[in-house]
């Protein structure tokens, strides 16, 4: 009979995030069936998305992703990446392979890859949205086919299914186009027939490396999944799982602490159950899975919505800080006339005040008390260069405007020359809707190299 | 009166994906977990983010001594109009909430 036991080994939350170098030679010695790692996460918000572009330099990445290559080289067994670049567009795929050819050049390696791309072309999404294919999430933004057709990169997250059809070509290394963090990990177990709610259960636990151990900068754990359970072993010395540590795990970065949407059905944990194996592993069971009709994948799209320019002002001086709303209404309102008589328009200014309500907008409810406050202003157009003509217009009232006319002009202090700064192109997260697939290949593409 | 983040372990918040917000109330021990549960109204929560009540997702789980609070964020992420990129700050407005003290 054979052992459908699959130890998959998860060396950093994402790849870029450092880990533990001991703990990785550790884990290789355990003989994993898989080394995987995530590359991406909205969570540093939509820019990524909307260029197609990894947060992490190319120098960075290339080489953290040749170490990862030497330890699958070592343990001989399949590096799967997912998500790559941040955000997993098809232009990010490119990057990663172009990236590993060279390594596989610089390493003397001749190596199978795969690549999965779930990039979506838009003309497909407007004939899903048109063909009602396209549903809205809890709290998604409305859209219509402009919105679409604004997108500079629309992604689907892909699943297990995707993930198993990549690893089945033989690959040596999987390169990912967006994934959901826990189909990485979850995939390989699944389809040697480890219990499904183990396995998603445990993907979820691991997808952040050693984030939920004692040791969170550790990083590498070893996942063991098995027919009824799986068991979590940090794989750095000082970190230990807890069934605390593992269980209080599902609360990150998730809305519903028990139960986890994914494509083609849902995790439910409420009735799982850890127990300590010893005083740093635990193995959980009781994790159930459910799968669901029809069969859906996320969406997450991006759009450009404006470019922005940013002036920074700071004020020391205790009359104008003592009147800073004030301050900040007389700017807004000198903008509009200088705007006007100069017919610059579709400019959108908004000015935050440092020190004063600039994290929490309009939910602060605290009272200001620092010496200085810097003042923020924000120019959004339909072009750089006329958000910078605005904050040029702006220039010597940020320096100089008096609170009333009466009294003598101020100074206040520009902390650079100039003080305009370009931002570039403003992008917004725009999806947050499934895409019903017939075949969940349909909408992703794979591709198989020989180095 | 006392802050509610001075009276529990830890208060953390977090995106859940661009389009949520979610907040995790670590208390101290069974005794603090039901203090807090019983004090901490969905109504005073719903006022301090300045949304409907109908739209805060709540959960008390007693095995971790966590309170869950879950909500649409107040501005998606990266707009123009969102100020705190990864949603930590929101944390601070439950923590400077006042509650009243736990009883001997």
């Amino acid at each position: 009979m054979s052992t459908i036991e699959t130890k998959v080994l998860i060396p950093a939350g994402a790849l870029g995030i450092p880990y533990d170098r001991t703990a990785l030679a550790k884990g290789l010695e355990a003989s994993p069936d898989l080394i995987a790692i995530d590359g991406g996460s909205t969570d540093s918000g939509p820019y990524y998305l909307g260029t197609g572009t990894s947060k992490y330099s190319r120098s960075a990445t290339k080489a953290d992703w040749a170490e990862l290559m030497a330890a699958r080289a070592t343990a001989g067994v399949p590096l799967l990446i997912g998500s790559v670049g941040t955000c997993g567009s098809d232009s990010a795929v490119d990057w990663m392979l172009d990236m590993t050819l060279e390594i596989t050049r610089e390493r003397g390696e001749h190596l199978k890859i795969t690549t999965l791309k779930s990039g979506q072309d838009r003309n497909r999404v407007t004939t899903a949205l048109d063909a009602g294919k396209i549903k809205a999430l809890h709290a998604a933004p409305a859209i219509s086919r402009s919105t679409i057709k604004d997108c500079t990169n629309i992604v689907a997250l892909a699943g297990i299914e995707q993930i198993q059809a990549a690893l089945n070509t033989g690959a040596d290394i999987v390169i990912a186009g967006r994934t959901t963090d826990t189909a990485l990990i979850a995939a390989l177990p699944i389809s040697r027939g480890c219990h499904k709610g183990a396995a998603w259960h445990g993907a979820k636990v691991a997808e952040c490396g050693a984030l939920a151990t004692t040791n969170p900068n550790s990083g590498v754990t070893l996942m063991s999944f098995d027919k009824t359970g799986f068991v979590i072993e940090p794989m750095a010395e000082d970190a230990a799982a807890t069934p605390y540590t593992v269980s209080a795990h599902m609360l990150y970065e998730n809305a519903d602490p028990f139960i986890l949407h994914e494509p083609g059905g849902y995790l439910d944990v409420s009735e799982a159950h850890y127990t300590a194996l010893d005083e740093r592993i635990v193995r959980v069971e009781g994790s159930r899975w459910y799968d669901t009709l029809p069969y859906t994948v996320k969406l997450e799209a991006a759009r450009r919505v404006g470019y922005q320019t940013v002036s920074i002002v700071m004020v020391r001086d205790g009359h104008y800080r003592a009147h800073i709303a004030d301050w900040v209404v007389a700017l807004e309102a000198s903008f509009v006339r200088k705007a006007a008589a100069r017919r610059l328009e579709n400019v959108h200014l908004e000015i935050r005040i440092i020190g004063h309500s600039a994290t929490l907008a309009e939910l602060e409810n605290a009272s200001a008390s620092g010496c200085e406050v810097g003042v923020m202003a924000i120019f959004t157009s339909p072009s750089q260069s006329r958000s910078t003509e605005a904050a040029k217009l702006l220039n010597p009232d940020l320096l100089h405007l008096p609170l009333t006319p009466h009294e003598p002009m101020p100074t206040f202090a520009f902390p650079f020359s100039p003080p305009e700064m370009e931002r570039g192109a403003l992008y917004e997260f725009c999806l947050h809707h499934t895409l019903t697939l017939d075949d969940p290949m349909s909408a992703f593409w794979l591709d198989t190299i020989e180095s | 009166m006392a802050s509610l983040g001075s009276i529990v372990r830890k208060i953390r918040s977090k995106n859940a994906g661009p389009f949520w917000l979610t907040i995790d109330i670590f208390c101290e021990d069974k005794t603090n977990f039901i203090h807090v549960c019983e004090g901490l109204q969905n109504t005073r929560i719903a006022d301090l983010f300045n949304i409907e009540e109908s739209m805060i997702q709540r959960f008390e789980m007693s095995q971790l001594n966590v309170i869950k609070i879950s909500m649409p964020r107040p501005k998606i992420q990266g707009t123009a109009a969102d100020t705190d990129m990864h949603g930590a700050s929101f944390a601070v407005l439950l923590e400077e909430m006042e509650m009243p003290t736990t009883t001997p």
